[in-house]
C-alpha cells in the first residue's frame, strides 16, 4: 500500500506540492483540501493586470480542472479542515469527516491584518487578499472618488497604481520613513517614491493612521495621528499578514509568527510538513518567513522530494517581483542588514539595478526594468560569488559576464 | 482555434486547441503541459517559458522586442534564432496551426 499524502490549501504553496508529488515519480494517493468555494487561483495579478483589466477572471486559474483529474490529484474545494488528530494522523473537516493521512502538508498561507483603529469596520474600507476581496475592491474602484490606501509595501502601491490608471485620486499612507521599507534599499524605494508622485498619487510618508471617520456607517477619510484628515470614499488596508497558524496550534506544533520547520521543512512532528507564507524556516543564520510565489512553489518541490525519499535542505535563493506604473522591480535574496550598495545601470532611463552587500558579501540585487540583471543574480548569490562594490562600480561591468564566468 | 502543437526534448508531442488572443504560454499552463514552468506569469521576467518556434510559423507573431531579446539571452538553454517566449506568443485571429519545440530545461 502506497502512502497517503492530504495537503491543506490549493494556493500557490498546496497546488505546488500536489503537482511536484507526481513530478517526482509519487503514486500514492494526494488530497488537496481548501476552505475555498472556487478552483485555485494566481493571487498576483489581482493587485496587478487583473485589476488594470488586462487579465480576465477565468485566466487567473492554475491549472484546467481536469489536469488536477489527469494527475490524479483529489482537490476538494469548500472543504474547511478543523483540527488535526496527530494520534491517530487524521485530519478532521468542518463536517466532522475524518480523512487520514501518512504525510500531512500545512499550506494555509495567511490572511491580511486589518488595521487596527476605531472604523476600520466601516463600508468602503476594502482589503486584497483573496478573488472575493479582488472583485469587491474592483467595482469600488469604479465609483471611487477619492481614495486613501495605508500601507506603503507592495500590495498598496501596486493599487496606487492601478488606481491612478483609472484617474481616481489617490492618496498613500506610510508609517515608515520611507515606502516599501521591508523589502527594498534606499534608492529603489526613493525611485518608486518619485513615480508615484510623477502619476499624480500623493505620497505620505511618517504619517500614522489614528482613526478612520465616517459618515452614516460609510468611511469618509483616514484622521492621521498628527491630527490631519486624508479625505477619502474608499481605503484599502495593505498593511501586512498573519500567517494562519491555528491548526498547527492547536495541535500542539512549534509555532511562532508561523509554523516552526526545520531545513526539509518538517514541523516539530515528522509526519508534517508546513509550506509557503505559514511556514517559518531557517534562512542562513534565522529563521524567516517568506511571502511570495516563488518560496511557496520551490518550497512545494522540496517537500515532494522529501516526501518521496530525496530529501534535501530547502535553500532556493529567495525572488520577488512587483509592477508598478510599468517599472518591473525584481528582488534576489535578501537584503536585510545590508550595510553597502551600488547602483548598476540608469535610474535615468529607468533601467538600473541595485547590488546590496553585507559585511562584504553580496545578499541580494533589485532590478528596475532589468530583468536579465535579475537572473544573473540569483545565478550568483546560489553560488555565494564574490563581486566587490569597487568591481561592481567600475566601467564596463555587467552581471552577465559574471554569471557567465560562473557557468564557465 | 489555433492547433498549438508543443514537442518536447525527448519527441513527446501536445497539441492543445487554444482560441485566438490566447498566449501558447497560458495554454500551455492551464493544460499542464510540462516543459513549461512560466515562474513569472507571464510578464517577460523569467525566461522559464522559452520555446523554439518551428520556422514556417515565425511570421504568425510580432518580431521580439527589446526586452523579449534580453530576456533570451538569460535562458537556461541555448538561444537559437528560432527562440521565443512563449508569453509573448498570442495566438492571432485566423492562425489554423503552429508548431513549437520545448527545450531540454527552463531554469
Ligand atoms: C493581491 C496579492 C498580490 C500578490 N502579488 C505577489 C507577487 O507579485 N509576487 C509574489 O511573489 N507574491 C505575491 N503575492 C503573495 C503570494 O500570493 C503568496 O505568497 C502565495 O499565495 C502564498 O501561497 P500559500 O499557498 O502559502 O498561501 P495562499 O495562496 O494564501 O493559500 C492558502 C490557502 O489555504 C486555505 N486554507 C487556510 N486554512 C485552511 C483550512 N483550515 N482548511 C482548508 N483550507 C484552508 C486558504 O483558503 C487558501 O486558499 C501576492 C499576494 C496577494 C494577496
Ligand atoms: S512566463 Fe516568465 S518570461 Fe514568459
Amino acid at each position: 500500500m502506497s502512502a497517503r499524502v492530504v495537503i491543506v490549501g490549493a494556493g500557490h504553496a498546496g497546488i505546488s506540492t500536489a503537482l511536484e508529488l507526481r513530478e517526482a515519480g509519487f503514486t500514492g494517493p494526494v488530497v488537496v483540501l481548501d476552505q475555498a468555494g472556487h478552483d485555485p487561483y494566481e493571487r498576483p495579478p489581482l493587485s496587478k493586470a487583473w485589476l488594470a483589466g488586462a487579465v480576465s477572471t477565468g485566466e487567473l486559474a492554475f491549472r484546467a480542472r481536469e489536469v488536477y483529474a489527469r494527475r490524479r490529484i483529489e482537490l476538494r474545494t469548500g472543504v474547511r479542515v478543523d483540527a488535526i488528530d496527530r494520534g491517530s494522523r487524521e485530519v478532521v473537516t468542518a463536517d466532522g469527516t475524518r480523512l487520514p493521512y501518512d504525510h500531512l502538508v500545512l499550506a494555509t498561507g495567511a490572511r491580511p491584518r486589518a488595521l487596527p483603529v476605531p472604523g476600520a469596520g466601516l463600508a468602503g474600507v476594502h482589503r486584497l487578499h483573496t478573488l472575493t476581496d479582488a472583485l469587491a475592491l474592483r467595482a469600488a474602484l469604479d465609483t471611487a472618488r477619492a481614495l486613501a490606501i495605508v500601507g506603503g509595501g507592495f500590495i498598496g502601491l501596486e493599487v496606487a497604481a492601478a488606481a491612478r490608471k483609472r484617474g481616481v485620486p489617490t492618496t498613500v499612507v506610510e508609517a515608515a520613513p520611507r515606502l516599501m521599507r521591508r523589502v527594498v534599499s534606499e534608492p529603489v524605494s526613493a525611485f518608486y517614491h518619485r513615480l508615484h508622485e510623477d502619476a499624480g498619487c500623493v505620497v505620505r510618508t511618517e504619517a500614522v493612521v489614528a482613526e478612520l471617520t465616517g459618515e452614516d456607517g460609510h468611511v469618509t477619510g483616514v484622521r492621521l495621528a498628527g491630527g490631519a484628515t486624508v479625505p477619502a470614499d474608499m481605503v484599502v488596508a495593505g498593511i501586512g499578514v498573519t500567517p494562519e497558524t491555528g491548526l498547527a496550534g492547536a495541535a500542539g506544533l512549534a509555532t511562532g509568527d508561523g509554523v516552526l520547520v526545520d531545513e526539509a521543512l518538517r514541523t516539530s512532528d515528522p509526519a508534517v510538513f508546513a509550506v509557503g507564507d505559514c511556514a517559518r524556516f531557517p534562512l542562513g543564520d534565522a529563521m524567516e518567513r517568506l511571502e511570495s510565489v516563488q518560496n511557496a512553489a520551490d518550497q512545494g518541490r522540496a517537500v515532494a522530494a522529501a516526501v518521496t525519499g530525496d530529501a534535501r535542505p530547502y535553500r532556493d535563493v529567495p525572488w520577488f517581483w512587483t509592477d508598478q506604473h510599468g517599472c518591473k522591480l525584481q528582488i534576489a535574496g535578501i537584503a536585510t542588514g545590508a550595510d553597502e550598495w551600488a547602483v548598476v545601470g540608469s535610474v535615468q532611463e529607468r533601467r538600473f539595478t541595485v547590488l546590496c552587500w553585507r559585511r562584504g558579501a553580496l545578499v541580494a540585487g533589485e532590478s528596475v526594468n532589468r530583468p536579465a540583471d535579475h537572473l544573473a543574480l540569483r545565478r550568483l548569490i546560489a553560488a555565494k560569488a564574490s563581486i566587490s562594490p569597487a568591481a561592481a562600480r567600475a566601467d564596463g561591468f555587467t552581471l552577465k559576464d559574471h554569471a557567465r564566468a560562473l557557468a564557465g | 482555434m489555433a492547433e498549438v502543437t508543443l514537442i518536447n526534448h525527448s519527441g513527446t508531442q501536445t497539441t492543445l486547441d487554444v482560441p485566438p488572443g490566447t498566449s501558447i504560454m497560458r495554454a500551455a499552463i492551464a493544460n499542464g503541459v510540462r516543459g513549461i514552468y512560466a515562474e513569472c506569469g507571464g510578464d517577460t521576467m523569467c525566461a522559464t517559458c522559452h520555446v523554439y518556434v518551428e520556422p514556417e510559423f515565425s511570421e504568425l507573431f510580432p518580431p521580439v522586442n527589446e526586452d523579449e531579446d534580453e530576456m533570451l539571452e538569460a535562458t537556461a538553454c541555448d538561444r537559437l534564432p528560432t527562440s521565443r517566449l512563449s508569453c509573448r506568443l498570442t495566438i492571432p485571429e485566423g492562425c489554423g496551426a503552429v508548431v513549437v519545440r520545448l527545450p531540454e530545461s527552463q531554469r
